[in-house]
C-alpha cells in the first residue's frame, strides 16, 4: 500500500506538462536512435547526456528525458531488425530471425505492430516487477556495510562479462583499466594528487562522460569507417511495409508467447551479468522448443518468434533497472550509462536513494510507465516515419552523430583538451573492440572506481587495517561465492553459449535471406 | 600475435601504473590504507591479465588492410585537428570541414560532402545554439 501511494506521488511529478513533453521527445529520439543500426540504447543515451545537462534541466526532468530515450531505443531496435535484417542493437538480434522473414512474406507492417505490442507487454510487466522487487532488495541492501559494498562491486565486475563471455581475462583487464582511469585526479579521502603528473587538466580526474561518449559513440564512427566505406545506401533492400494496423487475432494468439518471453526476460535482466541480449535469446529458444518442436515454422516468419524475443528483451531492460536502482550496481552497458546519468545529477543510487529521495525514484518509475504508453501509441501509427529514417544513408548519418557528440562534450566542458581526450578514447575503443576486449567493464570501472575504493578504505578504517574484514560476515562470504562463480562459470560454458547464439543467428540469416 | 603485442603493451602499462602509484605523495591527512593501496591492486590485475594474454593469446582478429587502417588514423587525426580548431576558427567553419571530410571518406561525392557539411553545421548551430541555447565554440567571427 505504501508503495502505491509513493507511486501516485511519482505520477504527480511525472505528469506535469513539461515532463510529459520531455517524455514524448525522449521516446521519439530514443526510437529513432534505436532504429539506426549501430546506435544502440547505450550510444543514444550517452550522446544525449551532456546535451540534457547543458540545457540546464533539473534532475527529475533530465532523468525523465533520458530514461524515455532508454526505453525508446529498446523499442526502436526491432525496426531495422525486421525491415533490413540488421539488428539496431544487440538484443534485437533474435528479432531478425522471424521478423525479417515475415517482412519478406509481405507482413512487415504486422511484424512491426506485433513487436510493438510485445515490447509494450514486456516493458510494462517488467516495470511492475521493478515496483515490487526493488523495495524488497533495498531492505537487504540496508544490511550492507562498507566491506559488503566492496564485495558487491567485485560481484558486478566479475559477472559483467556474462555467461557468453569467452575470455574472462579480457573482462578483468577491461575492469582494471576502468578502475585505473577512475583513480586519476585528487584522492577523495586524503586529497593527494594521483596520476596527474602535475597536469592541471587532470586534477579533477577524467569526466566519465568523456570516456563514455568516446568509447561508445566515437569508436562506432571508426567501426563504420572501416566497414561501410564506399558502400551504397543501406536501405535499398527495405521491404514494403504493408498494413500497419495490428491484427488482433494474431496478437491474441501470441499472448502466451509474450508472457513466457516476459517472464524469462525479466529474470535474466535482474540477474547480474545476464542482460537483455541473453533475455531475448532465452525467450526465443524456449519459445521454439515449446511451440515448434520440429522446427517447422520458426525462422520462416512465425509471429510467435517475433513476439517472444521482443517481450523478452524489453522485460530484461526493465529488470536490469532493479539492481541498478536498489543497489547502485548496473548489470549491463545500458544501465551503466543510466548510472552515469544519475551520478552526473549527483544522485547516488542504492538503498539510501529510496529513503532520502523517494520523489526521484518514484518519479522515475512513473516516467517509465508513461514512456511505455507513449511508445505504444507512437510506435503503431508512426512506424512508417521511423522506417523513413532508415533511408538516410549512413555515410551522412554517422558524421552527423559524431558532430552531435562533439557538441555535447564541448558544451558541457568547454575545453579543447577534453574533446581531444574523447577522440583518444574513441580510437582506443576501436582498438580494444578489435581485440575483443569488452568496453562495458571499462565504463563501469570509471563510474564505480571511486566508490569501490572509498568503501574498501572505510571498511579498513573500521577494522583498523585488518583485511580479513572483507570475509568477515556471512553476507560478504555469499557475495564472494557469487563473484567467483560468476567469474569462473563462463570459462567452462562461455564458448558453448556463444557458439549456440552465433549458430542460431547464422542459421536465421542464411534462411531468412 | 596481436594479443601478445597487446599483452606486452598492457604489461608495460601495468608497470608504469604501479610505478606512478608508488610516487603518490601523502598529504597531511592520512587513513589506514592510504592512497596507494587500491591503485596497487588495480595495477596488479592489469599486469596479471596482460601476462595471460602473452601466454595464451586468442585467435587473430581481422585487422583492416593497410589502406583502411590509414583511413581510420586519418579520421582520428581530423577529429584531433577539429578539436584544436574549434576555438581558433569557430564552431560553424570547423564543423563544415570536419563533417565534409567524414562524409567524403564514407563515400559521398566531394562537392556533395561540402553541401552536407554546410547543412549539418548550420543545422546544429541553429538547433543547439540558437534554439536550445547550448554554448558552442566561438571563433574570431563570433560563430
Amino acid at each position: 500500500m505504501e508503495t502505491l501511494s509513493l507511486l501516485a506521488d511519482g505520477f504527480s511529478v511525472a505528469l506535469t506538462a513539461q515532463n510529459l513533453f520531455l517524455a514524448v521527445l525522449g521516446c521519439f529520439l530514443g526510437t529513432l536512435m534505436g532504429a539506426l543500426p549501430g546506435l544502440g540504447p547505450a550510444n543514444g543515451v550517452a550522446i544525449l547526456i551532456p546535451i540534457a545537462f547543458s540545457l540546464g534541466l533539473g534532475p527529475t526532468p533530465s532523468l525523465i528525458l533520458l530514461t524515455s530515450v532508454y526505453y525508446g531505443a529498446m523499442y526502436g531496435g526491432r525496426i531495422s531488425s525486421i525491415l533490413l535484417n540488421i539488428p539496431g542493437d544487440e538484443p534485437a538480434m533474435m528479432t531478425c530471425l522471424d521478423g525479417h522473414p515475415m517482412a519478406l512474406n509481405g507482413h512487415a507492417g504486422e511484424a512491426l505492430s506485433l513487436s510493438g505490442v510485445a515490447s509494450f507487454v514486456g516493458a510494462f510487466v517488467a516495470t511492475c516487477g521493478l515496483v515490487v522487487l526493488a523495495p524488497q532488495l533495498v531492505k537487504i541492501a540496508l544490511l550492507f556495510g562498507p566491506a559488503e559494498y566492496f564485495v558487491l562491486f567485485t560481484v558486478a565486475f566479475a559477472t559483467l562479462g556474462g555467461i557468453s563471455s569467452t575470455n574472462q581475462a579480457k573482462s578483468a583487464f577491461a575492469a582494471a583499466l576502468g578502475l585505473g582511469v577512475a583513480m586519476i585526479g585528487s584522492d577523495s579521502q586524503t586529497g593527494s594528487q594521483r596520476f596527474t603528473f602535475d597536469h592541471i587538466h587532470l586534477y579533477d580526474g577524467i569526466d566519465f562522460l568523456i570516456a563514455i561518449v568516446g568509447l561508445f559513440a566515437v569508436s562506432e564512427v571508426f567501426i563504420f569507417l572501416e566497414r561501410h566505406r564506399g558502400q551504397s545506401p543501406n536501405a535499398t533492400n527495405a521491404t514494403k511495409i504493408g498494413r500497419i494496423l495490428p491484427d488482433f487475432g494474431m496478437i491474441k494468439r501470441c499472448l502466451p508467447s509474450m508472457a513466457r518471453g516476459t517472464g524469462l526476460g525479466f529474470f535474466a535482466g535482474v540477474l547480474p551479468g545476464a542482460g537483455a541480449s541473453l533475455g531475448s535469446f532465452l525467450a526465443y529458444s524456449l519459445e521454439k522448443q515449446t511451440v515448434d518442436h520440429d522446427g517447422k515454422t520458426f525462422g520462416k516468419g512465425d509471429p510467435r518468434g517475433v513476439a517472444a524475443p521482443e517481450a523478452g528483451n524489453n522485460a530484461a531492460s526493465g529488470g536490469a533497472l532493479v539492481p541498478m536502482l536498489a543497489l547502485g550496481v548496473p548489470g549491463s552497458g545500458t544501465t551503466a550509462v543510466l548510472l552515469a546519468v544519475l551520478l552526473q545529477l549527483n544522485i547516488t543510487p542504492g538503498p539510501l536513494l529510496f529513503q532520502k529521495n523517494p520523489d526521484v525514484v518514484w518519479g522515475l518509475i512513473a516516467a517509465l510507465f508513461i514512456a511505455n504508453f507513449i511508445l505504444l501509441a507512437m510506435n503503431i501509427p508512426l512506424v512508417g516515419l521511423f522506417t523513413r529514417v532508415l533511408m538516410v544513408p549512413t555515410r551522412i548519418l554517422m558524421p552527423v552523430v559524431a558532430m552531435i557528440s562533439f557538441v555535447g562534450i564541448y558544451s558541457i566542458t568547454g575545453s579543447t583538451f577534453d574533446v581531444m581526450m574523447m577522440v583518444g578514447f574513441g580510437f582506443a575503443g576501436w582498438v580494444l573492440r578489435k581485440l575483443d576486449v569488452p568496453l562495458v567493464p571499462i565504463i563501469l570501472g570509471i563510474l564505480l572506481g571511486n566508490q569501490m575504493e572509498v568503501n574498501l578504505r572505510r571498511a579498513m578504517t573500521i577494522s583498523d587495517g585488518d583485511w580479513s574484514v572483507l570475509v568477515g560476515s556471512p553476507l560478504a562470504i555469499i557475495l564472494w561465492l557469487v563473484a567467483i562463480t560468476g567469474f569462473v562459470l563462463p570459462m567452462f560454458m562461455g564458448k558453448r553459449m556463444k557458439a549456440k547464439m552465433e549458430k542460431s543467428r547464422t542459421e536465421g540469416v542464411s534462411e531468412g535471406g | 600475435m596481436s594479443d601478445r603485442i597487446f599483452g606486452g603493451f598492457g604489461l608495460a602499462l601495468a608497470i608504469f601504473y604501479i610505478w606512478a602509484a608508488s610516487i603518490i605523495k601523502d598529504s597531511f591527512m592520512v587513513d589506514v590504507v592510504g592512497p596507494r593501496a587500491f591503485p596497487y591492486i588495480v595495477g596488479t590485475i592489469l599486469g596479471l591479465t596482460s601476462i595471460y594474454f602473452i601466454i595464451r593469446p586468442d585467435d587473430e582478429p581481422e585487422w583492416p588492410i593497410f589502406r583502411d587502417f590509414a583511413e581510420i588514423l586519418f579520421a582520428a587525426a581530423v577529429m584531433f585537428v577539429y578539436a584544436w580548431a574549434l576555438p581558433e576558427v569557430g564552431f560553424v567553419i570547423s564543423t563544415i570541414f570536419a563533417t565534409a571530410y567524414l562524409t567524403w571518406r564514407l563515400g559521398t561525392a566531394p562537392l556533395w560532402s561540402l553541401v552536407i557539411g554546410l547543412a549539418t553545421s548550420v543545422g546544429i548551430y541553429v538547433t543547439f545554439h540558437l534554439l536550445l541555447g547550448l554554448s558552442l565554440a566561438k571563433g574570431p567571427l563570433g560563430f
